[in-house]
C-alpha cells in the first residue's frame, strides 16, 4: 500500500474537476451575471425584478431537473415543453370546466406528465426508438392533445381571489404587503432530493452507468430497460409539476404554446455540466444552468437588448458549454 | 510467376510494450497468390498494416516495382498500386453498386454526377471479371458474398498491380468461395500480385503458389505450398518454446461434480450445436482461431445474444437464461474480451463498478449504503492487490490489470461461483498477466469454476485442466491437459481438407 498513495498529477486534475469543475464555474457565472444586470441597470436591482426572474424560472428549474435523467442516460426528452402546457390544459379544464376540486386538477395534470413519461420510456427502452424521434412524436401528440382538451380557447385556472386559487399560494405568498418567493423553496427542496436520488439509489446509479455505457450495464445482469424506462417517468413526472407551477404563475394557458419550453431547460441542464452524450450531470448543475437562462432572458433587455438578442446569446453560451465537455473528454482521452 | 513486383526487407514495428514485427522479410511476385499464414497476433495484419500505410514502419525498406516506396495512408498505396481488401467489407449500403466503386472519385459532368457513365464504366470492369451483377443494384441488397465481389473490384479499378485479401472467405459460402477462387485465378493470369490471409488450411492448398509463415512478429519461413504438408506449416506455425510452465495435470479433483452443462447450444452461425460440461473448481480452456466462435458461444450462454436452442443446467438443474439479468441469477458472471466496452463504466468509480452487480445487497432503506459498498471495495483491493489510490478512484485512471481485477471484484462480490474469462490478459502488461494467472488459479482451487477464451496458445496450455477447441462456430475437439500439445490444439482448430 505504500507505493500507491502517490496520484499523478493528472488524475490529481479529475479529483479536483470531480469536486467543482463546472458547477463553480456556472456559479461563477450566474453571480457576474446578476451583478452585471444589477450595475448596468437600476431597473433589474428592483425586488419585483427579481421575483419575476423566480418566477419564470420555476417551471423551467423543474423541467431541467427531470429531463437531467433522460440526459445522463444519453438520451433527450423534447416532449416536456408541449407536455407542460398540454397537462395544464387538461388539469385547468377539469376544474374549470367540469367542477372538480383544484387538487384533483392538480393531480390529473403530474399523472398524466407521468404517463407520458413511461410512454417516451416504453418507446425507447423496450422499442428502441431513438430519443429524439420518440420524443418528438411525444411533443407533438401532447400538442394535439393539449389544444383538444381546451378547444380554441386558452384556460384559467382560478385566479387569486377566487375560490380555490389557494395553489397559487405555494409559489408565492403575501407576508405584509410583501410578496415572498416561496416557491425557490420548493425548488431547492426538490433539487436536494433528485440530487440525493441520483447519486444514493438505485436508479440513479443505474441512470449514470446506462448513460456511461449502456452495454457493460446489461452484460452485469442489470434490468437496464426498467432503470431507463425509469429517466424518461422521472422526465413526465418532473414535466408535470412544472405544469403546475406554470399555471400558479401565469394567469391563462394558451393551446399550442410550450413549444421551445424544453430548450430553455435542456440547455439549462448542459450549461450546468449534462455531458452531451450521457453519463455525466448533476441536479445542482442544472440548476445552476438553469438560472443562466432565465438571467440572459430576463436582463438583457434592460441592457437594451430584446427577444431575439436572448436567443442568440442563450445559443451562444450553450455553445460554448458543449465546448467545455467536449474539450473535458479530450483531455481525459489523452 | 514472373519476377518480384513486392518485396519488404526487415520491417519492424514496436508498439508500447510489444515488438509486433521484428526484422520480417516478405515477397510477392507478378501473378503469384502467396498465402500469408501465423496464429492470432503473429503480426499479419500489422505487416499490412504497414505495407498499405496505416502504420509507420520503425525500420525496413518497401521496394516496389523495382523502387523503395513509403506510403503515408492507404491512398497514396492506393495511387500506386497495391490496395487490401478488407475482412469487414466498407461498403455504403443505401448507394448503388456504381456509386460504391467510383465513391471518392466520381466522374462528373458539369456540376452533376455522371451516374450513366459510372454504370458504363462499372459493367465494363464487371464483363473483364466475369462479375454478373447489376451496377444499378443497392449495395444493400446483394448478398455479402456479391458485395464482397464489388469490393474486389473497386480494388481492380485502382488499377491495382497487388491486392491484399484479409480472411476474404471467413463470411462466404461454398459456392462464394469457389466465385471468389475463379476472380483470384484470372487476377493472378492478369499478372497480379496476390497476398491471400487466411487460417483455412485447405484453401491455401487449392489457391495458393506460396506460403509465408510468421510467428510472434517474425518471420519464420516461406514454403512452396506444393511442396508441403498441413503439418509443416502447422508446426511453423507453433514453433514456439513456452518458457512459462505449462499445467502438467489437471487440478480438478475425480470426483468434482459438473456445475455448468451445455448441451446442443445453437446460436447463429457462429454457434453450432456446441456441448460441454465444467466441473467444479476446474479452468476449462476454450482454444480456436479468431472468429472461430468463442466469444459467440459464451455470450449465448450469458444470455447476452439470443440463442435458438439448446439446454444448459447448472448445478444439474436446467435453467432458463434469456438475459444476463437470468444468468447472474444463476451465478454465472461475464468478463469481456473489450473491457473498456463491455466490461466497466470508466468514468465511476472503484467502488460503483465493484458492487454494480449486486447493488440491491448495499440498500438501506431507499438509499444506498456508501460506506458498506466502501468496504466491501476495499475488501476486494486488499485481498486481489488491485493498485488504486483509493476505492473513490475512476476506474479509467487504473491500468488495464488492475481495471480486470474490477471486473473479477464485481463478480465475486455478487458471489458468483461460475466466471467466463473471455481473453482475460488481453491488453494486459506481462507481470499483470502473471498475478491474473495466480488469481485464477486461486479462484479454481477456492471451489470457482472457470471457462477461460484465450487465442493464446501459452495461455491455454498454462492454465487449463482442460481444453476445448472451436473451429467456425463448431466443438471440433476436447484434450485433456495431459495429452495437450501446441500441434494438437492447433490440428483441430484450423479447418481439414474437405
Amino acid at each position: 500500500m505504500n507505493k500507491v498513495t502517490q496520484i499523478p498529477v493528472s488524475n490529481r486534475k479529475t479529483t479536483l474537476s470531480k469536486l467543482g469543475g463546472q458547477k463553480f464555474i456556472v456559479l461563477l457565472v450566474v453571480i457576474l451575471l446578476f451583478l452585471f444586470f444589477s450595475v448596468v441597470s437600476p431597473d433589474f436591482r428592483k425586488y419585483t425584478t427579481v421575483m419575476s426572474i423566480l418566477d419564470y424560472s420555476y417551471y423551467i428549474t423543474l423541467m431541467a431537473i427531470g429531463v437531467t435523467f433522460p440526459l445522463i442516460t444519453g438520451g433527450v426528452d423534447l416532449s416536456i415543453g408541449t407536455g407542460l402546457i398540454c397537462y395544464s390544459l387538461a388539469g385547468g379544464y377539469l376544474i374549470v370546466h367540469c367542477g372538480w376540486p383544484v387538487g384533483a386538477g392538480m393531480a390529473v395534470s403530474v399523472l398524466f406528465g407521468v404517463v407520458i413519461g413511461a410512454l417516451n420510456g416504453f418507446l425507447v427502452a423496450v422499442m428502441n426508438l431513438p430519443p429524439f424521434l420518440a420524443t418528438l412524436c411525444t411533443c407533438m401528440i401532447t400538442r394535439g392533445v393539449g389544444s383538444l382538451c381546451s378547444g380554441r380557447f386558452g384556460i384559467s385556472w382560478p385566479t387569486t381571489g377566487a375560490p380555490g386559487s389557494w395553489f397559487r399560494n405555494i409559489f408565492k405568498i403575501t407576508v405584509n404587503g410583501t410578496k415572498v418567493p416561496i416557491g425557490f423553496l420548493w425548488v431547492l427542496l426538490l433539487v436536494i432530493l433528485m440530487a440525493f436520488i441520483l447519486n444514493h439509489t438505485k436508479i440513479g446509479r443505474y441512470t449514470l452507468a446506462i448513460g456511461s455505457n449502456k452495454e457493460a450495464t446489461i452484460l452485469t445482469g442489470i434490468n437496464v430497460k426498467f432503470y431507463h424506462i425509469m429517466a424518461y417517468v422521472i422526465s413526465g413526472l418532473f414535466a408535470g409539476l412544472a405544469s403546475i407551477a406554470y399555471s400558479a404563475v401565469f394567469s391563462t394557458v394558451q393551446p399550442g404554446t410550450g413549444a421551445g419550453f424544453e430548450l430553455e431547460a435542456i440547455g439549462g441542464a448542459i450549461i450546468g455540466g449534462v455531458s452531451a452524450s450521457g453519463g455525466v450531470g448533476s441536479i445542482e448543475g442544472s440548476l445552476l444552468g438553469v438560472f443562466v437562462i432565465c438571467l440572459l432572458k430576463t436582463g438583457l433587455p434592460y441592457i437594451g437588448l430584446q427577444a431575439n438578442w436572448q436567443q442568440i446569446v442563450t445559443g451562444l453560451v450553450l455553445i460554448g458549454a458543449v465546448l467545455v465537455d467536449i474539450i473535458k473528454k479530450k483531455r481525459k482521452a489523452v | 510467376m514472373g519476377e518480384v513486383i513486392l518485396k519488404m526487407k526487415e520491417i519492424s514495428k514496436a508498439f508500447p510494450g510489444v515488438q509486433a514485427l521484428d526484422k520480417v522479410d516478405f515477397e510477392v511476385k507478378r501473378g503469384e497468390v502467396h498465402a500469408l499464414m501465423g496464429e492470432n497476433g503473429a503480426g499479419k495484419s500489422t505487416l499490412m498494416k504497414v505495407l498499405t500505410g496505416i502504420y509507420a514502419k520503425d525500420s525496413g525498406t518497401i521496394t516496389f516495382e523495382g523502387k523503395e516506396v513509403e506510403f503515408h495512408n492507404t491512398r497514396d498505396a492506393q495511387k500506386a498500386g497495391i490496395v487490401i481488401v478488407h475482412q469487414e467489407l466498407n461498403m455504403l449500403g443505401h448507394l448503388t453498386v456504381a456509386q460504391n466503386i467510383f465513391i471518392g472519385r466520381e466522374f462528373k459532368k458539369g456540376i452533376r454526377i455522371d451516374d450513366r457513365k459510372m454504370n458504363e464504366e462499372t459493367k465494363k470492369l464487371f464483363d473483364r471479371l466475369h462479375i454478373d451483377i447489376e451496377p444499378t443494384e443497392t449495395m444493400s441488397n446483394l448478398t455479402v458474398g456479391k458485395q464482397q465481389m464489388c469490393e474486389i473490384a473497386k480494388a481492380i479499378s485502382h488499377d491495382a498491380k497487388v491486392i491484399v485479401f484479409d480472411e476474404p472467405s471467413a463470411a462466404l459460402t461454398e459456392t462464394e468461395i469457389e466465385e471468389l477462387f475463379k476472380i483470384i485465378r484470372d487476377l493472378r493470369k492478369q499478372q497480379i500480385g496476390i497476398v491471400y490471409i487466411s487460417h483455412r488450411m485447405d484453401e491455401i492448398k487449392v489457391i495458393t503458389d506460396r506460403v509465408t509463415v510468421m510467428r510472434d512478429g517474425c518471420y519464420v519461413g516461406t514454403l512452396i505450398t506444393e511442396e508441403c504438408t498441413k503439418d509443416d506449416i502447422i508446426n511453423m506455425m507453433v514453433g514456439r518454446v513456452i518458457y512459462e510452465n505449462p499445467k502438467e495435470k489437471s487440478m480438478v479433483a475425480e470426483d468434482a461434480p459438473v456445475v455448468l452443462k451445455v448441451e446442443h447450444l445453437n446460436a447463429g452461425k457462429m454457434v453450432r450445436d456446441v456441448s460441454f460440461e465444467l466441473r467444479k473448481g476446474e479452468i476449462l480452456g476454450f482454444s480456436g482461431l479468431m472468429g472461430a466462435g468463442r466469444t459467440e458461444t459464451a455470450r449465448a450462454i450469458f444470455g447476452a445474444d439470443a440463442k435458438e436452442s439448446g439446454d444448459i443446467y447448472v448445478n444439474g438443474q436446467k435453467v432458463e437464461i434469456n438475459s444476463p439479468e437470468e444468468a447472474v441469477k444463476c451465478g454465472i458472471g461475464y468478463l469481456s474480451e473489450d473491457r473498456k466496452r463491455y466490461g466497466i463504466v470508466v468514468h465511476k468509480t472503484v467502488a460503483e463498478n465493484s458492487t454494480m452487480a449486486c447493488l440491491g445487497d448495499y440498500v438501506r432503506g431507499l438509499f444506498i449504503n456508501k460506506k458498506a459498498e466502501r468496504n466491501i471495495s476495499q475488501d476486494y483491493v486488499n485481498s486481489l492487490a488491485t493498485k488504486t489510490p483509493g476505492v473513490d478512484e475512476l476506474v479509467v485512471n487504473l491500468s488495464g490489470g488492475n481495471q480486470q481485477k474490477v471486473v473479477i471484484a464485481k463478480w465475486l462480490i455478487r458471489d458468483c461461483d461460475i466466471l467466463i474469462f473471455d481473453e482475460p490478459t488481453r491488453g494486459i502488461d506481462v507481470g499483470a498477466k502473471n498475478e491474473i494467472y495466480k488469481l485464477m488459479n486461486r479462484l479454481a482451487s477456492e471451489g470457482k469454476s472457470i471457462i477461460m477464451i484465450s487465442s493464446e496458445m501459452t495461455e491455454i496450455l498454462r492454465m487449463s485442466d482442460r481444453i476445448v477447441v472451436m473451429c467456425e462456430g463448431k466443438k471440433t475437439g476436447e484434450i485433456s491437459i495431459e495429452e495437450a500439445s501446441q500441434e494438437s490444439i492447433m490440428n483441430m482448430a484450423t479447418r481439414e481438407i474437405g
